[in-house]
């Protein structure tokens, strides 16, 4: 026989509200605390920098060019801000297309069994740490490229058009096209992940809406499923760039560390494609323990700030796009 | 037309009619479990046929073999034939594409394309099959809102995402989408069962327009709008056709009796 519910033991009335209080309270601090820890990073960076941010100035600094830590002790940004977002834009371009293909076909193509293993291996590429994908870059990939692409185009080059060869730059494999592949490769798994998950939770009604109209596979893709998906897609995007702007080892291991620019009416505005270039994140990882003047540290962790800075902003703006072009107010 | 014999449950009184579709014996399996079994039912031209029966009945698996939706999930298999003007749609080397073109589909629940505005959702089945000039496009979508009664409402905001719509303004804009590629024939699934009662009553009312352009078919749960709605009725009960024959006919002299339990509300 079953116990009328009055005659349960149930906890006090006390015990329950306190016991709301204390969850809440609990939730609260912790959910504060994150928000302390990226202000505190962000206020300790700008404490850390703000001696170099003083003397160069804060745009001084972020358009300064030259970095010299040995002589005249004079310290920019512009260097190694350019190479992160040359880097990073273009391996999220050379990522964008395989990274979706994959994802398309591991959402709608695949057969079961070779879903399972494309979704592990997607992930665990994106848990392999990143001195690996550098050493693959150093021992692999760079002289990969250096034999089968930028020596024929260099000599192609230097015998048709040698006018341009500066802009191709040393082609010893280790420099700037070699930091993007690596990137790129480093990337697909975040946007693939994220971009199948959002076409697998494109509701079946919209799939088969478009094949009710008469619709091929690919059209029912184009026109119902991509356009549905493009919010989580783009979300991919987003946190593949946050990972490529922020990438360290891999990239300073295989990208060359020199901040010599060409110049783009006549501003530096660019690296040579196969040449040597660098970036703000490898540029603080390589010199920060041989940093010895009070001013070269202070630079370093300047740099640190602004790539904070970098980070918020494109995070910001990606929240913005991400709210434009999600669908919103579904029904389920 | 090509006019197969028909034999339905309640004699060949209908020969007059031309058929659109015929099913004969057919029966849909997911797995080993047969969702419908040998159904045979006519179909006939520019008339509301509705499919009524309680729930898990089959009814709704019955219209996806209309389309060849079944096409679309794995563990589904179908036996038996379905004609559309005298071809079978399961023949060896009919592309279901094409099938899907001629009969149209609309769903339980609006589905409009939400990145879409309304106008691009009507032509979105005319764009698919490559039609691109404006001219023939503004037609359609004209023609096609006008007969799915929704011109008037939505002429001012073409250009609107097609989720400002209401929800009965939706889905008439996905009988549009539908009606735009001129199809042979229409499945409406539960069209209304989503829908407040005015919604529901202007699809009413516009299904007996439509069916001078378009043979429809429809499920519903709906006892009142089968009867109001349809030419003809089917009777479904665990996976089988119980009995067929004109809508007047089978709500006041239903031959079957457990239709008749079904129809005095004795169950289901």
């Amino acid at each position: 026989m079953q116990a009328p519910l009055a005659r349960l033991k149930r906890p006090s009335a006390l015990y329950r509200m306190l016991g709301d209080r204390v969850f809440v309270v609990v939730v609260t601090l912790l959910a504060l605390g994150i928000v302390a820890l990226s202000l505190g990073l962000g206020y300790y960076l700008y404490l850390g920098g703000a001696q170099a941010i003083e003397r160069f100035g804060f745009w001084g600094f972020l358009t300064g060019t030259t970095w010299d830590p040995a002589l005249k002790e004079e310290f920019g940004a512009w260097p190694y801000l350019v190479g992160t977002l040359l880097t990073s834009f273009c391996a999220l371009f050379l990522s964008l297309f395989p990274a979706i293909a994959a994802a398309i076909y591991a959402a709608e193509y695949a057969p079961k069994w070779l879903v399972g293993i494309i979704n592990y291996l997607v992930d665990l590429m994106a848990a392999v740490p990143s001195v690996v994908y550098g050493i693959w870059g150093i021992f692999v990939l760079a002289p990969f490229l250096r034999e089968n692409l930028f020596l024929p185009a260099y000599l192609w080059t230097a015998e048709h058009a040698p006018g341009i060869l500066p802009y191709l730059g040393n082609p010893s494999g280790y420099g700037f096209f070699t930091a993007v592949v690596i990137l790129a490769s480093m990337i697909i798994p975040y946007t693939t992940a994220l971009a199948r998950d959002a076409i697998s939770l494109v509701p079946q009604a919209q799939r088969e809406a478009a094949y009710a109209l008469g619709a091929t596979r690919w059209e029912v893709m184009r026109l119902a499923m991509l356009p549905y998906a493009r919010g989580g897609i783009l979300a991919g995007v987003i946190l593949a760039l946050g990972r490529a702007l922020g990438e360290t080892m891999a990239v300073a291991m295989v990208i060359g560390n020199t901040n010599i620019m060409l110049k783009l009416l006549g501003i530096p505005l660019l690296y040579p494609l196969f040449g040597p270039a660098t970036t703000m994140p490898s540029v603080i990882a390589l010199e920060f323990k041989e940093a010895v003047t009070d001013i070269h540290l202070s630079s370093l962790i300047a740099l640190g700030f602004y790539l904070f800075l970098v980070a918020f902003v494109v995070n910001l703006l990606a929240s913005y796009l991400i709210n434009v072009f999600k669908v919103g107010g579904q029904r389920a | 037309m090509i006019r197969p014999e028909v034999k339905t449950t309640s004699g060949n009184v209908h020969e007059e009619l031309p058929l659109r579709m015929e099913t004969r014996g057919l029966s849909v399996f997911y797995g080993k479990k047969a969702g419908v079994r040998e159904v045979s039912l006519p179909i006939y031209n520019n008339r509301v046929t509705a499919l009524i029966g309680p729930s898990g009945c089959g009814k709704t698996t019955f219209l996806r073999a209309l389309n060849r939706m079944h096409d679309l999930t794995p563990i589904a298999r179908v036996t038996g034939e379905a004609l559309l003007d005298g071809q079978n749609i399961y023949e060896r080397g009919v592309d279901p594409v094409e099938i899907r073109r001629r009969v149209g589909m609309v769903f339980q629940k609006p589905n409009p394309f939400p990145t879409l505005s309304v106008y691009d959702n009507v032509v979105s089945g005319l764009k698919l099959v490559g039609i691109r000039h404006k001219g023939l496009l503004d037609e359609a979508v004209e023609r096609s809102l006008t007969q799915a009664a929704l011109w008037d409402e939505v002429k001012d905001r073409l250009r609107a995402p097609s989720m400002s719509l209401s929800g009965g303004q939706q889905q008439r804009l996905c009988i549009a989408r539908a009606l735009a590629v001129q199809p042979e024939v229409l499945l409406m699934d539960e069209p209304t069962s989503a829908l407040d009662p005015i919604s529901t009553q202007s699809i009413e009312d516009l299904m007996s327009e439509l069916k001078k352009h378009v043979t429809i078919v429809i499920v519903t749960h709906n006892m009142q709008q089968a009867a109001r709605v349809s030419d003809f009725t089917g009777y479904f009960l665990t996976g089988e056709l119980v009995e067929f024959g004109p809508t007047n006919q089978i709500f006041t002299n239903p031959k079957d009796p457990r239709t008749e339990a079904y129809i005095t509300g004795r169950f289901g």
